[in-house]
């Protein structure tokens, strides 16, 4: 027993200098590893770079490569001077900020009635709401269509839309809520006592405290209704209407093998997108971890 | 004194003062709450759950979309359904995806959470930055980047890695090789690349939450660190886990975009469909609106049963502890 211990305590006197060796090895092969993905996940971004600067002929006889006719700028060009592309742009963004300001606005408002208001029904209605958490969009293309048909409104944003916010409504109310029931109640009795009214409190009140919330659900919807694809395909008829994730698909129907100048586009959409997420990311990060994680 | 009040009739006044102010704050509470309830219910009713609804009806008559419901003919949709064999191997594509995206997808996304969400390593949130990007990307393009990258001529990106680490190698049609299944593994490949960072986020947040004390003192007892993965670690994630699972199984199922573009519309010969791409193109695209609503019932059913499984027999646990 005795020994034991000894040979033990001997051990870990050793164990500081055999650990320096052991933990550089581990360090240095979590880098090796962790370079070599990221090299994967980076490869194929690089090549579409690369790719819409060089002519297409270079394109496809080297992945890899820099230009060696001069940059390419016209697979650019031609793309930023057709209107279609501009248009397309302009249909993004409508969805997009359509979206975003409708989640925000009704899971705001939903949240608040849920977290700070008693009424009657109050429970079954956010239940019926949480259940919308186990359909998501995909699974129910169909059926909206018909839906959107039957309503009247093919080839309108409004088709687009309200199906994108209604799907993302469940699991923002989810979020939201838990964040508003947090702010203590002695912060209601004070506004009350200024003569605050309900509404006046939260458009005052909590709006404001829950500003980062708020810019999470703005920032997952932006992402999810700039990249839909499925629900414009179904709902959006008239190409005018297009936004960009179907502006490229007709591009590269067009320019079918012109690989340069759809890895143009693919760049032109690739750059906003990492802007996009490099300025958000702590809200995106937040958004998907319920804030758990930081730094 | 309150005899005097009463015969005077000014209790009974006062009562109704009372009893009107609680009406008028009832009604004013009602209202607003209608204000704020009322906008975000009726989208969600309208768009998510008539929808499902009517589509279970529409999938028990043949319709063309146009018209009224007339040719009732009870179950044929799903019968016609299930006897077609594009439709199965759809079917079958739809949860090879799925069990792929659990069983492969989720462990390198907790690898690599193990890895850059631990430890003092240098340049952690930049790593987690680079692995996370793709998880932005629209999946239209990630699909048309990745039909480069696969091409099948030996310049093609993945042909000219694997020609030069593997000596040999034979340039693969890597989205229409007639071969099991190759295409899927392939689109998984891709899937993979998109998702995997969306995971390990998730399970670096909850890394946070697992005790290091206790691991350091696993240690002491002489667990290696295998052990300490397996009886501290990993049990100590069992929500986050769980959850990951879920949303992974969720998202499979509803994966359209990446599959529709790189298979060029399930080819060859209608040989890649997953349940999506089988709807669009067969249901959807042919105006056989009945048919279509059976197999979008028949996916709804599946995550469905899946969901509420799941949810009462591994994430009931999870809901009673917050």
């Amino acid at each position: 027993m005795e020994i034991g211990k000894e040979s033990f305590i001997k051990q870990r006197a050793h164990r500081p200098m055999k650990l320096l060796s052991e933990r550089t090895i581990i360090q240095g092969t979590k880098y090796v590893v962790l370079i070599l993905i990221c090299i994967i996940i980076f490869a194929p971004v690089a090549t579409a770079v690369l790719g819409s600067i060089r002519t297409t002929g270079e394109f496809l006889a080297r992945p890899f490569g820099l230009p060696t006719k001069g940059i390419q700028w016209e697979n650019y060009t031609s793309i930023l001077e057709s209107n279609s592309f501009w248009r397309s742009a302009r249909n993004s963004l409508i969805i997009t900020v359509g979206v975003a300001v409708l989640n925000v606005v009704l899971s705001s408002s939903l949240a608040f009635a849920f977290s700070r208001i008693e009424f009657k029904g109050r429970e079954l209605l956010f239940n019926i709401l949480s259940l919308g958490i186990l359909f998501p969009l995909g699974i129910a293309t169909l059926p909206i269509f018909l839906q959107i048909r039957s309503l009247n409104l093919l080839d309108s944003f409004w088709g687009v839309i309200l199906p994108l916010a209604a799907f993302s409504l469940p699991l923002n109310v989810i979020v939201l809520r838990t964040f508003f029931g947090a702010i203590p109640d002695e912060l209601e009795d004070a506004a009350n006592l200024d003569g605050c009214n309900r509404i006046s409190f939260f458009a005052r009140i909590i709006l404001p405290l829950a500003r980062p919330a708020l810019a999470t659900v703005a920032t997952l919807s932006v992402i999810t209704a700039w990249n839909d694809y499925f629900l414009s395909l179904l709902v959006l008829v008239d190409e005018k209407k297009w936004p960009l994730p179907l502006g490229i698909m007709q591009y590269q129907g067009q320019y079918g093998t012109d690989w340069a100048k759809i890895m143009a586009y693919v760049t032109l959409l690739i750059i906003p997108a990492i802007g996009f997420y490099l300025l958000t990311e702590k809200y995106i990060v937040t958004g998907l971890t319920g804030g758990e994680l930081k730094g | 004194m309150a005899a005097t009040r009463q015969r005077l009739g000014i209790q009974p006044l006062l009562r109704d003062q009372k009893r009107t102010d609680k009406l008028r704050e009832e009604i004013n509470k009602y209202l607003t709450v209608g204000l704020l309830v009322l906008p975000g219910m009726l989208i969600f009713v309208l768009f998510v759950l008539i929808p499902i609804f009517k589509a279970a009806q529409y999938s028990l008559y043949e319709w063309r979309g146009f018209g009224e419901l007339t040719n009732y003919i009870g179950l044929d949709n799903y019968d016609r359904l299930f006897h077609q064999k594009i439709f199965r191997s759809a079917l079958k594509h739809s949860f090879l995806i799925t069990f792929l995206s659990v069983g492969v997808q989720l462990p390198i996304a907790l690898s690599l959470a193990l890895l850059v969400g631990r430890g003092t390593l240098r340049g952690k949130s930049i790593f987690r930055t680079i692995l996370f990007v793709p998880y932005v990307f629209s999946e239209v393009i990630t699909a048309i980047i990745w039909s480069y990258v696969l091409h099948p001529s030996p310049n093609g990106l993945a042909n000219l890695v694997f020609g030069k680490l593997i000596p040999g190698f034979e340039p693969q049609t890597w989205l229409a090789s007639p071969g099991q299944n190759t295409v899927m593994y392939s689109v998984f490949a891709v899937l993979t690349w998109k998702y995997f960072g969306f995971h390990m986020i998730i399970y670096m947040a909850g890394l946070q939450g697992v005790s290091r004390d206790l691991e350091d003192a696993a240690r002491v007892d002489g667990a290696n660190e295998m052990n300490v993965l397996r009886f501290i670690t990993l049990p100590s994630l069992a929500s986050t886990l769980r959850l990951t699972v879920f949303l992974s199984v969720l998202g499979s199922f509803q994966q359209f975009a990446v599959v529709w573009i790189l298979t060029r519309e399930g080819s060859p010969a209608n040989a890649n469909h997953i349940i999506s791409t089988y709807l669009y193109k067969f249901g959807i695209k042919t105006f056989y609106l009945g048919y279509g609503s059976a197999i979008a019932i028949t996916l709804f059913l599946i995550t469905l049963v899946f969901s509420l499984g799941y949810q009462r027999m591994a994430m009931q646990k999870d809901y009673s502890k917050s």
